[in-house]
């Protein structure tokens, strides 16, 4: 077995250190300019709750809200980003689950593994933001994220939970 | 219960809370050990711990994976426990622990919708005799008789009203010996068990804060990213890494065993990125490069007529109730591969040191991969130990068997030791390496007299034995009993629903190149699709109803028969379907349960629309009914997806799916309304957690052919022209 090499971490501190404001917090951020804005939160900023499913926009376990607008950050590069655009990840929804969404999620116990939770809630809270009160079709309509557990029913009745508690 | 207890102090106290880093409770890796240890006590027996606030702590053998074990086995214990809900929470032993302590957990495998049903007995002794002993320690505490003491949520009574809290008396009664086969609660006298109670795991799952295996890190943690030879048995044969080894952050580039090279660096998405600039040459077994899926199918269908098969279930003469016919009906069913596809994908962490080997990693059986650390590392068990991760998703990929993502974390970490390493599969790396649902197909020839009553059958399975490619030593003189899950006469785990006088229930094995894996539902799911598909099929040929058709066959089997009657009266099959639509059920019997389904369909053209489907399920005792519905829910979805949207196929022996945009599951805009009828009937102990998945396929499906003629024989849909909508 070959010896252990001494590790230290090269980061490139010559590239440029883009400023990202998440969840209402300035980080500096060193990473190429290519690198995903998922990989950005998880590996760079510490914010794991928004999850790699697929890295090709077909999942949207990575959703985030940019600008309000819910995006798939596995999709998103750091170089697209604008200084100071407002990034909102499922830890920055409410400091204490107190968001109707997540309420609603507790209450009707919505996750079985909950891995593609923190991009289902994400996707609800925007979906609720557009359509306070959303009927069955504008849920099935605009909640396109896989589930692999299957939960898909109680997280159309968590949505209208949310619309009930909001 | 008057017997005075042996106060001496037992062998030693387990460090459960230091060993599961914390993580498990939610307290900060940061916890210092001082908090760890007053977590960890005092221990009343392997499965309680009562901390001086009254806080229950229920240790889980078993894992939680989204099905909902977790708490189902916490409100076993609490219930014998009489103790406070409120106070309920949990902690994961290791498994080195579980070695160490001689198994008193038992088993950490957890698959085949076991997670209850065999761990129930276990763990509800448990919690009665810590209830005994809590008991006893306060009737000591008073000089009284034990029998003299009640309890209610926690707090214990004395004869004069005096008050004790489990709390209090915590300490004192972890002193105690154990007492043995303590007597446990009838279940109709539940409270906290059988309840739709809230599960103990949520709140986490909805701030992003809960911790799985993918998100786990430690100080001083590098970053792996590998790829496997995406042909079965190809081996590594050269690789070029000296453009990626500039790439920025990349420390290593490494081959890792002889068809794998892994890049390590500082963040996973520099791996990755360096190891797509990683140019590899393979040695591809000639066998082996040019298989493809038509290849197999070729190969089973041959195997439909073979000579040699094993024998699953059979009984009097088939050929000569095949001979005596009025009519010979005849159909051939196919079902294609299937991959797990976890929302995590696989990935471990690990570290390892001159004389220990720990990883971390979400698995189904911590047993095997403690066992497969050992083994990467050249280390005794005794000198490793896995941490048991959350886990998105399981399903079968992580189970025993599959332990090849630790394998990989532990290889790599050797040649960086002292440095923990981080392995995530990308997740075309993941559908390129997963445990496959095996492909099989089957061909039916039934006979019915002239009244149309079926007189004889026989079914031929042909194609994957999961055993064969999997765990060969599993293997029965060369058969494969599993192949006829749900298929077998006389089994309390799977038994054929029908009496048919002249049966004959056999298997041709045929393997392709392709590493087979338990699936949930494994092979109940074609089972059921080929069986219940037939039994339409017959029905239709004999021209009579095929709920009628069904319940002439099943008088010898009440308890089929019940949740099928329970399905059909809930969809109102004697009513009949509304305009423009039909109806199709089924049922099948598997991991200890008796299932059915009924489905209300309606097709548009291509466009297949599933409106309801309703469920019954009678799993003997049910510990938590909401999460019943979930796992009949999440069953229907996934059971759903594989006859509907998903299939894997090869070319040149590779996987040709990669990722979610050319292996399709479910979305929630195909998922149709579900109805779930539990109806426990009490005298044995099912599953829960896969049982459904059976039934989803033929319920929709003989609701298609009732509504169209069109009979699908081969999944997913598209085969037959028809799409999911
Ligand atoms: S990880 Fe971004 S959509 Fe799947
Ligand atoms: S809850 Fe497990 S993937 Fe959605």
């Amino acid at each position: 077995m070959e010896e252990a090499r001494r590790i230290t971490p090269p980061l490139d501190r010559e590239r440029d250190m883009p400023i990202l404001n998440v969840n209402g917090t300035s980080h500096d951020v060193v990473a190429e300019p290519e690198t995903p804005l998922l990989w950005v939160l998880r590996e760079q900023i510490g914010l794991t709750g928004t999850k790699y499913g697929c890295g090709i926009a077909a999942c949207g376990a990575c959703t985030v809200h940019i600008g309000g607008i819910p995006t798939r950050s596995c999709q998103v590069q750091l170089q697209d980003i604008a200084e100071g655009e407002e990034i909102v990840t499922i830890e920055g929804l409410s400091p204490d689950r107190s968001h109707p969404v997540q309420q609603a999620w507790v209450e009707l116990d919505v996750p079985q593994c909950g891995y593609c939770q923190s991009g289902q809630i994400m996707a609800a809270v925007a979906l609720l933001r557009d359509i306070p009160e959303p009927t069955d079709e504008d849920i099935r309509a605009a909640m396109s994220n896989l589930c692999r557990c299957g939960t898909y029913n109680r997280i159309r009745d968590g949505i209208k939970r949310a619309a009930e508690l909001s | 219960m008057t017997e005075q207890f042996n106060l001496s102090r037992r062998g030693f106290i387990a460090s459960v809370a230091a060993s599961t880093g914390g993580l498990a409770l939610g307290f900060p890796l940061g916890a210092t050990a001082q908090q760890l240890a007053e977590l960890a006590e005092p221990e009343i027996n392997a499965w309680v711990v009562v901390q001086p606030d009254n806080t229950v702590v229920v240790r889980v053998a078993k894992i939680e994976m989204g099905q909902g074990t977790l708490t189902g086995l916490a409100q076993l214990v609490a219930e014998e426990l009489d103790a406070d809900w409120e106070n309920v929470t949990w902690s994961y032993p290791t498994p080195g622990e579980n070695v160490a302590r001689e198994r008193v957990w038992g088993s950490f495998g957890t698959f085949g919708s076991q997670g209850i049903r065999a761990s129930q007995e276990l763990v509800r002794q448990g919690g009665a005799a810590a209830r005994a002993m809590l008991l006893q320690a306060a009737a000591n505490r008073w000089g009284v008789g034990v029998d003299e003491v009640t309890v209610e949520r926690g707090v214990i009574s004395g004869p004069g009203g005096q008050t004790l809290t489990y709390g209090d008396v915590a300490e004192d009664a972890a002193a105690l010996d154990v007492p043995e086969n303590v007597p446990v609660k009838d279940p109709s006298t539940w409270t906290i068990a059988g309840q739709s109670l809230l599960r103990l795991d949520t709140a986490d799952k909805t701030d992003g804060s809960r911790v799985y295996s993918i998100d786990y890190t430690m100080d001083g943690m590098v970053n792996a990213a590998i790829r496997q030879c995406p042909v079965q048995g190809g081996t590594v044969a050269s690789f070029d890494a000296s453009t990626a080894e500039t790439m920025p952050g990349v420390m290593r580039v490494l081959q890792v065993d002889d068809s794998t090279v892994a890049v390590v660096a500082d963040t996973w998405w520099r791996a990755k990125t360096a190891l797509d600039a990683v140019e590899i040459e393979w040695d591809i077994p000639e066998e082996n490069a040019g298989f493809n899926t038509a290849q197999f199918e070729e190969m089973m269908r041959e195997g439909l007529d073979a000579e040699d098969a094993f024998v699953g279930n059979q009984a009097g003469d088939v050929a000569g109730a095949l001979d005596g016919a009025a009519q010979v009906v005849e159909a051939t069913y196919a079902f294609p591969w299937q991959h797990h596809v976890t929302m995590e994908p696989m990935n471990a962490t690990a570290l390892v040191t001159d004389d220990s080997c720990t990883v971390w990693t979400s698995t189904q059986n911590a047993e095997s991969d403690l066992a497969a650390a050992s083994q990467a590392s050249g280390l005794e068990i005794a000198q490793c130990d896995v941490h048991r991760m959350n886990l998105g998703g399981g399903f079968g990929r992580r189970g025993a068997s599959s332990t090849d993502y630790t394998t990989h974390a532990v290889k790599i970490a050797m040649a960086m030791k002292g440095t923990p390493v981080k392995v995530i599969w990308s997740r075309e790396e993941d559908m390129l390496h997963g445990t496959y649902h095996p492909s099989t197909m089957a061909r039916f020839r039934g006979a019915l007299d002239e009244e149309g009553n079926l007189t004889g059958m026989h079914m031929r399975i042909s194609g994957q034995s999961i055993f064969a490619g999997l765990m060969p030593f599993a293997l029965q003189d060369g058969m494969d009993p599993l192949v006829f899950q749900g298929l077998q006469a006389e089994s309390t785990e799977g038994e054929f629903g029908y009496t048919v006088p002249n049966l004959l229930i056999d298997h041709a094995m045929r393997n392709p190149p392709l590493r087979p894996g338990f699936w949930r539902g494994v092979n109940n799911n074609q089972n059921s699709f080929y069986l219940e598909s037939f039994m339409d099929e017959l029905a239709d040929a004999a021209g009579r109803d095929p709920l009628e058709f069904r319940r002439s066959l099943m008088q010898n089997h009440p308890k089929h028969l019940a949740v099928l009657d329970t399905v059909a009266e809930a969809i109102g099959w004697d009513a009949g379907a509304p305009e423009g639509r039909a109806y199709g059920l089924c049922q099948h019997m598997g991991y200890g349960s008796y299932v059915a389904a009924a489905a209300e369909v309606s097709v548009d053209g291509d466009t297949v629309k599933i409106h309801r489907i309703v469920a019954a399920t009678d799993p003997g005792h049910v510990v938590n009914p909401q999460q019943v519905e979930a796992q009949i829910e999440g069953s229907f979805a996934m059971g759903l997806s594989a006859a509907m949207v998903s299939e894997i196929t090869m070319e040149n022996g590779q996987v040709q799916e990669e990722n979610f945009d050319t292996y399709p599951i479910m979305t929630m805009w195909e998922m149709p309304e579900v109805e779930s009828h539990i109806v426990p009937s009490g005298d044995f102990w099912g599953g829960v957690g896969e049982p459904t998945i059976f039934v989803a396929a033929p319920a929709v499906l003989n609701a298609v052919a009732r509504l169209t003629g069109q009979r699908v024989r081969e999944l997913p849909l598209y085969k037959s022209g028809l799409r999911l909508g």
